[in-house]
């Protein structure tokens, strides 16, 4: 068959049924997959009411908005005076509601760990509960909190930081289950209490782990606190739905450029620090 | 006391004097690093309009909240826990399924398109593969782009656009999974090994022959992989799309919550974690056979 290639017809057979999977005989199911899977993507694109005139004419209103757009504008004093402050109400929430979420999930992530708990039990319910807490939209929280202390940026706060102590919940416990027992073992040996344990053989363990995590949730939280004004909970959300909605374009562009530029700021940064801790991470232990 | 003796403690005393130098001068750099986050969390505070008395004033509205989503407002067994009126409690179960099923298409669709363009974007971003700088510029400050702006803005410019529905839903996820998995794409390959691409440079192959036979093996299981947990990523996505009108199980939802139908929340938000929880599991499962398969 393939005498060229130095195999006789006989042995290609024996080496095809020998290495079946290279030699594509999971090609068919491969197919089969790939013609189902494009099958479900034509199947949901027709069942969501997609058309190619209505899509055209959406392009086109899109280009329309895009050129109106153009150039970017801020409208009067007091307004850029407004879009500036509520582009610090969003960081601040962000900030606020990263560090709240924090400082309450630490000490509960201990609960959570197989190697801190106190029972069982315990550890079973903060696992739940921090399940449940990432479970439900940051969103859907700030609609609660809404309901709580009313409009504005005090329930973007306490929304992201709901929603981030399920998250911070389980990456710590995480950590610190990861982290190493000598230094526990040495504390304990020395005399040391269970506290003096996670003080001094935990914490230094995980704490670089720990503040990189925090860094990365702020500025993914940065850009959650962006669009969290949309439900009412504050921030710079708040002014570009009314703008959209208003179709101001102009100042739509510059919100978005405003947003891509403090977000870009905040990467920097938490990316600046996440390198210096994780650089002295090898030093501080 | 001998030589070796008072050298010895010397060298105690020096331990021990240089020991107390560095622990106060890490005492004062902890102390200076808590004073600046203390006043950074005061001005944060201040913006952020935290009001500790509203809180604790009102902080027991929260429990109120939770606890009344699971309590019956309507029919015979009005003022009872959810779970002793199932079929009051799902009582648009039909509705909020066929919902559901929308969202999940929302999210495939966008998944595969978003995927589709991602996988485009990356050959032309990544610095292994021999493409021109400002071509690989543009390519990644547009993924770049397409990330960063997050995806309810698009979707409520969309709306505008393209008219309140599901296809406004599906266009800002699209456009945000192109930008997440361009860049992940880009980053795998990136990462690839170069000697098969050499291999097939040196033996004469086109540059679509190389990608085709060179890389694509090398990436393939891990960019599936990707896929699929953006797929997951997507899910949670769509199910707040149509808070802005965009389509999906949003809607209702937004509308049970501003509208105060209390324990038509807590189905549709006990079916909505219930499905990403599945999903997870599901795509979870899949990947790790992807991964397997790829060393």
């Amino acid at each position: 068959m393939n005498g060229d290639d130095g195999y006789s017809a006989l042995e290609e057979t024996a080496l095809r049924t020998r290495y079946r999977t290279s030699f594509g005989a999971n090609d068919r199911t491969g197919y089969v997959i790939t013609a189902l899977a494009a099958a479900l993507l034509v199947f949901g694109l027709w069942h969501l009411g997609f058309s190619f005139t209505k899509f055209l004419n959406g392009l086109a209103n899109l280009g329309n908005f895009i050129t109106l757009m153009f150039p970017p504008s801020w409208g009067d004093t007091a307004s850029l005076l407004r879009l500036l402050k509520a582009l610090g109400e969003t960081v601040a929430i962000a900030f606020l509601g990263t560090m709240l979420a924090a400082v309450i999930a630490l000490p509960l992530s201990f609960l959570a760990a197989n190697n801190t708990t106190v029972s069982q039990i315990l550890r079973f319910f903060a696992r739940r509960s921090f399940d449940t807490l990432r479970g439900v939209d940051t969103l859907v929280w700030a609609l609660i909190w809404v309901n709580v202390v009313g409009l504005g940026p005090f329930a973007g706060v306490l929304a992201i930081a709901i929603s981030d102590i399920g998250s911070f919940g389980k990456l710590f416990s995480e950590a610190i289950e990861a982290s190493d027992r000598k230094p526990v073992e040495g504390v304990i040996a020395s005399g040391g209490s269970r506290l003096h344990a996670i003080r001094f053989g935990i914490l230094p363990q995980v704490s670089p782990v720990l503040i990189s995590q925090y860094l990365y949730y702020f500025e993914s939280n940065t850009r959650s606190a962006t669009i969290i004004g949309i439900v009412g909970a504050g921030g710079i959300g708040l002014q570009l739905s009314e703008q959209i909605r208003t179709l101001e374009w102009q100042t739509v562009c510059f919100i978005i450029i405003m947003i891509l530029i403090t977000v870009s700021i905040i990467d920097l940064i938490s990316t600046r620090l996440r390198i210096a801790i994780s650089g002295n991470a090898g030093t501080t232990i | 006391m001998t030589a070796a003796a008072a050298d010895s403690c010397r060298t105690i005393d020096d331990l021990s004097s240089a020991y107390a130098v560095t622990v106060s001068r890490k005492r004062k750099q902890f102390l200076i690093s808590g004073a600046v986050l203390a006043a950074v969390t005061l001005i944060a505070g201040w913006m952020a309009e935290v009001d500790l008395v509203l809180f604790f004033s009102n902080i027991h509205k929260f429990p109120n909240y939770i606890s009344r989503i699971f309590i019956l407002d309507s029919g015979n067994l009005k003022g009872s826990l959810v779970i002793f009126d199932i079929l009051g409690w799902f009582w648009g179960i039909g509705k909020w399924l066929r919902l559901l099923a929308d969202t999940l298409l929302i999210a495939y669709v966008a998944t595969m398109i978003g995927a589709i363009f991602g996988f485009i974007a990356c050959f032309f971003a990544a610095g292994n593969l021999g493409v021109s700088t400002p071509l690989r510029f543009a390519v990644r400050r547009y993924l770049e782009f397409c990330r960063t702006v997050p995806e309810l803005v698009f979707a409520l410019i969309f709306v505008l656009a393209f008219g309140l529905g599901p296809i406004a839903g599906v266009l800002a996820i699209i456009v945000h999974t192109t930008g997440a998995l361009g860049k992940l794409f880009y980053e795998v390959i990136e990462n690839i090994d170069q000697k098969p691409v050499e291999g097939l440079i040196s033996s004469g192959a086109s540059w679509t022959k190389t990608m085709r036979f060179a890389v694509l093996p090398q990436v393939l299981s891990n960019f599936i992989s990707y896929a699929l947990l953006r797929f997951e990523i997507n899910v949670r996505g769509a199910s707040v799309m149509g808070f802005v009108g965009a389509g999906g199980i949003g809607q209702d939802l937004i509308e049970a919550i501003r509208k105060f139908y209390y324990p038509d929340v807590s189905a549709i938000l006990l079916l909505i974690i219930v499905t990403v929880a599945i999903i997870d599991l599901v795509t979870e499962r899949i990947r790790h056979r992807f991964i397997a398969q790829g060393h």
